[in-house]
């Protein structure tokens, strides 16, 4: 019900939207939950376990019960808080966890059974049969206990993430934050003001308070505009989520989940704010009171009901009672009464309490509840004897507890105060986060304004700057006096965690099981594990459990605080990350060509690179690729091979670095020529592998793997900057500004011939420039495919011409473009290697490539690639193989076994690392590693894929089966 | 976190990949004994505390750097170029 004359919301307009299916209206500035308490609905939502009936408990972050699915298809999000959740035009929201209608829920009788249903429950009943447990105890569990459903369907809403710096990041914009904003402008920082709320001022809205003699939220309002004035970044409907090293905090801004959905709406955004300093003004939370049958709709905290009076302008009920242990709440009656509203009863279980209003004060303790979806009446016991009292909200205060979240983060645990009976921060939790108003314990908006003050004075001197003068202004310092009540004791059950059903019966059974560490009982009963995260349970219920082991809190200690301070949206947390945003596309130049000629795309590694070029009338990629490989071995093809990494290497002693980053010598390669290199790391394991062109003296352009393009990189910098810093040398990646493309074949030198200006006539492994059609650019004479080939070069911006012209130039000639499958054949015939087969284990021996570890000179690994287990002969060894009986497919991955011998894990002497269909040879071939290879030649050996059931015999061939004496490549 | 670059400033973590302890500075002469070879590549001490690691600015300029930071705290006390913290000794 709305209470006339107060609220901030807009009552001039209204608003529409829905609630299970249901039509209701409110205003601008209403929360979902204002909105349905405004409209007469307390009963939001239904509890994890038994199904209880629940409404709001709070009215912000912090809500246990009020959580509901927002929206429809891909967009439902679900465990929306409804305090949060502000109301649009057609928002739609749903309630969760029930079985029919929500004041109907079958799944009721759960609540029924709650003698069987405590902590351990699962524990102690559903272990056995073994088989049960994934088929049917976890099913029947999940669909009975639980939170929202997922949409099942992908996440199509947009999320942002940003950064932000500053000097000064104030989180909270109540008293204490308002204020250190406003002192630290003033005093010239560069501050951001982050608060959760859509409106900032924090409890200075939800309260009936003064400052400076005229409301609060006048000079809520004079300040903000001053704010803004001075340049401070305030970002309301931004929950600072985590404290992270070195002043660095997450924050959760809620952009457009306030607004109807539009197409270029963020919903959320992630900021990454780094802060010089910052202050943590976040206010503190209000304690429950675990009295039996606490949980009813319209019982909830004295705070929140002020807030819905205040902020809202709503009564949460017609005839409300308070419970509490502290003068502070006593203003909830006061406050109701002012609004004329009635006030049933004040409940105090302190015995020098005196009344601050006109209402009825009982010196007692709540020790029942009545009301089936609603609450209709309390049972107070005083002076010995019990007292009904009918009530449709009971505002309960069991004191506060300071939002310590953020200063435990990087593992500072808070500390008990015993005069307030709270825990406050340590003492320099989070390096550079000062504590502010009630985070630190200070109660009264006077006393939260001169800490916010003294908080930004103290960033303020810690940056070098001096202190403005600056007044604080008159507000209210009646701090009263308080006493933490944790539980009442009676006949029901008496919730702590209302999201996740644990009563203070559960947290005794712990203890008395030897769950009596804090962390045990959390576990064992999940208190603490629901979405608020135990941000209204946590501290009761180690209370219960000190009382229970008969410790005190401070020796009971907390559970660990860990980011984020409320739940962020895995898509928040990860924009931008997503897809192609998380593995960005490389493409190639020929990448349009490549698909005009309908080339099937894969990915390798970030780069995408054509399958093969289909031809019409060929129905398989076999087909394809066998044409290709064909057509290489006879005529000419062509393929793109920009992905190899270059490395462009000059400098005086460029030579020397190479020497060194490589096993084999290149000092002595001459201009014009090409060498093959070999890398290790200092293990002695191969790295890598690439060829090495010298293009003029100290000027060198290197390759390398596709695969290992950035590891090389980073490698060469390293032993640049860290073992060889003496070396006059520099280098940097060209990779990106040169295409470069494979011309291979007998035709090769041919069309090669028709597309520059001057061909000259290279030797095998030599290198020049040339001139590509009046573009300058590289010719090296190398060879990937066994055939004479070229691999030519052009700046990047002509590559897709080039391509374009090769191809057709080849066609022409009976030739064509190749693709990665018969790039992969051609390599496998010769037994020329990729990362299939330099995995990280292999050493230069392994591959037979051991003479290329120079003796004459030292080189990264090379010390270590002659350990005697590196260098021992009886390791696996590069090898051929070829099927024995028939022609069967060699499985990549298959295990190597000596005939005869059980194909078991200990028989093992070798796996199959790359595997083709050979079209030149007409059988199938594989590379492989097996132990003595070296001497198997020509013996067989047992091929088993334990995964997809091959097993056949095999003949051991040398790696390089075409063409061994190389004769074709140096034509 | 952010990690201080001696070329490009405060620069964020995620540009920055670790590679370990700064003992990888001192290779061993290519005749050392096994010792001390097996030492370099593969042994290294776990303190709780100040340590001094090699950082690769690989998202930024390339520098390799050493990272003077504590491991309990996080807190990074002094950053320079690995090149020169091989001068320095």
């Amino acid at each position: 019900m709305r209470v006339d004359g107060y609220g901030r919301i807009d009552r001039g307009r209204e608003i529409r939207f829905s609630f299970d299916g249901k039509g209701f209206r409110g205003h601008p500035g209403d929360t979902l939950a204002s909105a349905l308490l405004a409209n007469g609905v307390t009963l939001m939502g239904r509890s994890f376990k038994y199904h209880r009936p629940r409404g709001p408990l709070t009215a912000g972050p912090e809500e246990p019960n009020a959580l509901v699915e927002i929206g429809t298809g891909a967009s439902r999000t679900p465990n929306t808080r409804a305090t949060v959740q502000e109301i649009h035009e057609g928002l739609v929201a749903t309630s969760q966890n029930r079985l029919g209608p929500l004041d109907m829920d079958l799944m009721a009788v759960n609540d029924l059974l709650h003698p069987f249903l405590g902590a351990g429950f699962y524990y102690k009943t559903f272990m056995w049969p073994r088989a049960f447990w994934e088929k049917l105890y976890e099913p029947v569990i999940r669909r009975a206990a639980g939170l929202g459903r997922l949409s099942g369907e992908h996440d199509t809403g947009r999320y942002e993430k940003a950064f932000a710096f500053c000097d000064l990041l104030v989180i909270g914009a109540g008293p204490a934050g308002l204020m250190a904003a406003l002192t630290a402008a003033r005093g010239g920082l560069d501050v951001i003001l982050a608060d959760e709320t859509a409106e900032p001022g924090g409890r200075l809205l939800s309260e009936s308070e003064k400052i400076d003699g005229a409301p609060a939220s006048d000079w809520v309002a004079a300040t903000l505009v001053e704010l803004r004035d001075a340049g401070v970044r305030i970002m309301p409907r931004t929950t600072v989520t985590g404290a992270y090293d070195g002043g660095v905090y997450g924050a959760l801004e809620r952009v457009g989940l306030h607004l109807p959905e539009a197409p270029d709406m963020p919903r959320e955004c992630f900021w990454r704010i780094t802060a010089q300093r910052a202050i943590l003004a976040a206010g503190a939370l209000e304690r429950p009171i675990a009295f039996p049958m606490n949980d009813r709709p319209g019982i909830m905290m004295a705070s929140a009901v002020r807030t819905y009076l205040h902020r809202y302008g709503v009564a949460p009920g017609q005839k409300v009672a308070l419970f509490a242990t502290n003068d502070d709440a006593h203003r909830t009656a006061t406050d109701l009464i002012a609004a004329g509203i009635d006030v049933a009863a004040v409940v105090d279980p302190r015995e020098d309490v005196t009344t601050a209003g006109e209402y009825r004060l009982i010196r007692g303790e709540i020790v029942d509840t009545a009301g089936r979806r609603a609450l209709r009446e309390i049972t107070v016991r005083a002076n010995g004897g019990e007292t009904r009292i009918e009530a449709d909200c009971l505002a309960v205060s069991g004191g506060w507890n300071p939002n310590v979240h953020l200063t435990c983060h990087l593992g500072a645990r808070p500390v008990w105060n015993d005069r307030l009976e709270a825990f406050l921060p340590a003492k320099g939790a989070v390096p550079g986060l000062i504590p502010a108003g009630a985070a630190a314990g200070q109660y009264t908006t006077a006393a939260c304004l001169s800490s916010g003050r003294d908080a930004a004075i103290d960033a303020l001197s810690q940056l070098g700057r001096k202190a403005p003068k600056l007044a604080i202004p008159v507000a209210d310092d009646r701090a009263g006096t308080s006493r933490a009540l944790w539980q009442v004791t009676g006949h029901g059950r008496a919730w702590l965690d209302f999201a996740n059903d644990v009563t203070t019966k559960d947290v005794k059974l712990a203890a008395a099981e030897n769950y009596a560490s804090v962390e045990h009982m959390k576990r064992y009963t999940t208190q603490g594990m629901a979405p608020d995260q135990g941000k209204n349970s946590n501290i009761s219920a180690l209370a219960v459990l000190a009382d229970a082991t008969g410790r005190t809190i401070a020796e009971t200690g907390t559970t660990t605080y860990r980011p984020p301070f409320t739940p962020v949206s895995l898509g928040a947390i990860g924009a931008g990350a997503r897809g192609k945003g998380f593995a960005p596309e490389r493409l190639t130049t020929s990448h349009d060509a490549s698909l005009d000629r309908g080339a099937p795309i894969v990915a390798t590694g970030l780069w995408y690179r054509p399958s093969y070029f289909p031809r019409s009338g060929e129905t398989t990629w076999r087909e394809a690729c066998d044409r290709e490989v064909g057509m290489v071995r006879t005529c000419v093809g062509v393929a793109d091979v920009s992905t190899l990494g270059k490395i462009d290497i000059q400098g005086k002693d460029a030579a020397a670095f190479l020497d060194f980053v490589y096993t084999n010598t290149f000092s002595t390669l001459k201009p014009g020529r090409v060498r093959y290199g070999l890398m290790l790391r200092e293990d002695g394991h191969v790295m890598d592998d690439g060829t090495t062109a010298c293009l003029a003296e100290n000027h060198y352009l290197m390759t390398t793997t596709t695969a290992a393009a950035g590891q090389v990189m980073a490698h060469l910098d390293f032993v640049s900057q860290c073992l060889r810093p003496d070396l006059d040398v520099r280098f940097i990646s060209v990779t990106e500004q040169w295409a470069q493309f494979a011309v291979a074949g007998p035709q090769a030198a041919a069309l090669i011939g028709t597309v520059l200006d001057d061909a000259p006539e290279l030797p095998f492994m030599g290198c020049a420039a040339v001139s590509v059609m009046g573009v300058p650019g590289r010719l090296f004479r190398i060879s990937f495919s066994g055939e004479e080939g070229y691999e030519i070069a052009v700046p990047a911006r002509y590559g897709a011409g080039l391509f374009r012209d090769l191809v057709g130039r080849a066609e022409t000639m009976g030739g064509g473009a190749y693709g990665m499958e018969a790039l992969n054949v051609l390599r496998i015939e010769k037994g020329f290697i990729t990362h299939a087969e330099i995995d990280g284990r292999v050493t230069a021996g392994d591959l037979g490539m051991g003479k290329m570890v120079s003796a004459k000179k030292d080189c990264i690994g090379k010390t270590a690639s002659e350990r005697p287990g590196l260098a021992d002969p009886a390791r696996p060894a590069l090898v051929g193989l070829r099927p024995a009986n028939g022609n069967d497919p060699i499985p990549a991955g298959a295990h190597l076994y000596d005939e005869g011998d059980a194909p078991t894990r200990v028989n093992k002497k070798g796996h199959v690392t790359s595997t083709c269909y050979s079209a030149t040879l007409k059988t199938h071939m594989a590379l492989a590693f097996l132990v003595n290879g070296h001497d198997r030649l020509g013996e067989r050996v047992r091929v088993k894929d334990h995964l997809r059931g091959a097993d056949l015999i095999c003949e051991i061939t040398d790696p390089v089966v075409f063409d061994p004496d190389g004769g074709r490549m140096r034509g | 976190m952010r990690v201080p670059c001696p070329l490009c400033g405060d620069r964020d973590l995620r540009e920055f990949t670790p590679r370990g302890a700064a003992v990888l500075l001192d290779r061993p002469a290519p005749d050392a004994d096994a010792a001390t070879w097996n030492d370099y590549i593969h042994l290294r001490d776990n303190p709780a505390g100040a340590s001094e690691e090699l950082w690769y600015h690989g998202g930024g300029c390339g520098a390799w750097i050493v990272v003077s930071r504590d491991t309990v705290t996080h807190a990074i006390s002094a950053t320079k170029l690995a090149a020169e913290a091989r001068d320095a000794g």
